[in-house]
């Protein structure tokens, strides 16, 4: 087992899976108390249209995938700013307009046929020392800004009428979750692919808040379990020859339903004494 | 010098008159009650006071100040305070929300604001809990730490919509013991539906349905004998509007 780790790729697809499970287990949080996890989904898959422009126009898919993600991200801050009423009609069209406009794009791309599924399904097995610089980069920079603004997000998060009172520049924090919520799912989406980082921005977390008194400390929680899943999957995936990202959503899903036997357990217990 | 100081406030909202000609003073140590209907505007007058809606016609001030320039002054304590009860948050964390976010340090929280806040706690009873889960609070409980919230800022006023919305009668009991209790330092105005309570602890009352018709209720006698220990408005205005004239009650029917 320990000869896979003198494999450069391997080497980097842990670091990878280090630093995108706390970058997604920060901003999973995020997500989740926010209720907001129908929006993520939405940017994810309209980032596809990001990759389909990267690729046509020849520059780096990273940088094309994140600009149409925040650009998304941007666009429905506005709409759910402005329209709380038909949210959900507003990300379901962004959602299907934007993987159009990325197959279309990898359609008139002459010559070239990019591998969709390592979009759809994640390829961390082919990191290279440019994407961690990204993920790194991007953990820090989310680091950075919950530690300084903290209370503040903290505050929108648990009850934004109440922060605007208390002169909190709600619509700001609003928009910046979303905008970190759309670099940290284009990051995830080498991970897991843009199918299933969603899984990757919930399940950790949905364990991570039963266990939690405080948000930051659900934030820490998320990160180690997340880690643990996806090295987990990481591993087994190796071994089995399994696709890496769909191995790494069935190990959580696995582990969130023992979870959960384990949570009726003790409640049994608790109830019987 | 009042502390909320209304003079012929009218607000419209898509060209529909939700108040009209609105006078009102709060004076300092008043146990203000605004009551009415549902849509009959209270909602409306606390946005207004509070400075979440703007006005175009009238005056309000707070302290002599346009409401939002005193935000500090007034505490506030919102309708539903059941709202993400799974939300892992403690309660110390709650009660510093209320501190206006100046003067702050670049990471965390100060130690003043710490102890300011468990002081607001103290002052609530519920300092023990400081440490819990907010979603681990009974709706009373929790409406405690939603007025220390509102406290954290030494406040001139507390303002309350519908404090006991969600609370069973036992715990509304004690919420509107604590308010008296608070009310001996600090002015109080609740917003409710519920006069039964109200009649007990407050000194003033104000009937809002578009227009204002306000009552002071310091020199009326208040035990007023119902069976079912329940009051209507109905009651309640006829009490007010013929003093002591018991021959008009009737039975109530809501």
């Amino acid at each position: 087992m320990l000869d896979m780790l003198q494999y450069e790729f391997i080497q980097n697809a842990i670091i990878a899976g280090v630093l995108v499970s706390f970058a997604s287990g920060i901003i999973g949080s995020l997500i989740v108390v926010n209720r907001m996890v129908f929006l993520a989904g939405g940017i994810a898959h309209t980032s596809y249209g990001g990759i389909g422009l990267a690729v046509y126009f020849g520059f780096p898919i990273f940088l094309g995938a994140s600009i149409f993600a925040c650009g998304a991200a941007l666009l429905m801050a506005f709409i759910t700013l402005k329209n709380r009423n038909r949210i959900d009609t507003f990300i379901g069209l962004i959602w299907a307009i934007g993987m159009a406009i990325g197959i279309i794009l990898i359609d008139l791309t002459p010559g070239y046929n990019v591998d969709l599924m390592s979009y759809l399904f994640g390829s961390i097995l082919a990191v290279s020392d440019e994407d961690l610089y990204f993920m790194g980069g991007l953990l820090f920079v989310i680091v950075v800004i919950m530690s300084v603004w903290y209370r503040d997000i903290l505050a929108v998060s648990y009850d934004s009428e109440y922060a605007n009172l208390r002169s909190i520049n709600v619509p700001f924090f609003y928009t910046l979750i979303l905008v970190l919520s759309a670099l940290t799912v284009v990051v995830a989406i080498k991970v897991v692919g843009l199918i299933l980082v969603i899984a990757l921005l919930t399940i950790p977390i949905y364990i991570a808040e039963k266990l939690s008194n405080t948000l930051a400390s659900m934030m820490v929680y998320s990160g180690i379990i997340s880690t643990f899943f996806t090295l987990l999957g990481l591993l087994l995936s190796y071994n089995y020859d399994l696709t890496s990202g769909a191995t790494i959503i069935m190990v959580s899903g696995i582990g969130l339903i023992l979870f959960f036997i384990v949570q009726q357990l003790v409640q049994y217990k608790n109830s019987v004494q | 010098m009042p502390i909320i100081e209304i003079k012929n406030l009218t607000f419209a909202y898509h060209k529909q008159i939700i108040l009209e000609d609105i006078n009102l003073n709060v004076e300092k140590n008043d146990f203000l009650a605004i009551i009415g209907p549902n849509g009959g505007g209270k909602s409306t007058l606390l946005k207004l006071i509070l400075g979440i809606e703007n006005y175009k016609n009238g005056m309000i001030k707070i302290l002599e100040q346009e409401p939002s320039k005193n935000l500090s002054k007034v505490g506030y304590v919102p309708q539903n305070t059941n709202i993400n009860i799974d939300f892992p948050i403690k309660v110390i964390e709650v009660v510093m929300m209320g501190h206006v976010g100046h003067k702050r340090p670049l990471f965390g929280y100060k130690k003043e604001e710490i102890s300011c806040a468990m002081g607001a706690l103290a002052q609530v009873g519920m300092e023990k809990f400081a440490q819990n889960k907010i979603g681990s609070l009974s709706g009373g409980q929790r409406q405690r730490v939603m007025i220390a919230r509102a406290l954290c800022t030494h406040p001139e006023i507390l303002i309350l919509d519908e404090p006991t919305a969600s609370i069973d009668v036992a715990g509304q009991k004690q919420i509107y013991d604590l308010l008296k209790l608070l009310n001996k330092t600090i002015t109080i105005l609740v917003v409710s539906h519920d006069i039964s309570v109200i009649l007990g602890y407050a000194s003033k009352v104000a009937h809002i349905n578009k227009n204002i018709s306000y009552h002071d209720l310091s020199n009326t006698k208040t035990n007023f004998d119902n069976k079912d220990e329940h009051f209507c408005e109905v009651e309640l205005l006829q009490m007010l509007n013929q003093g002591s004239d018991k021959s008009t009650k009737k039975g109530c029917s809501c």
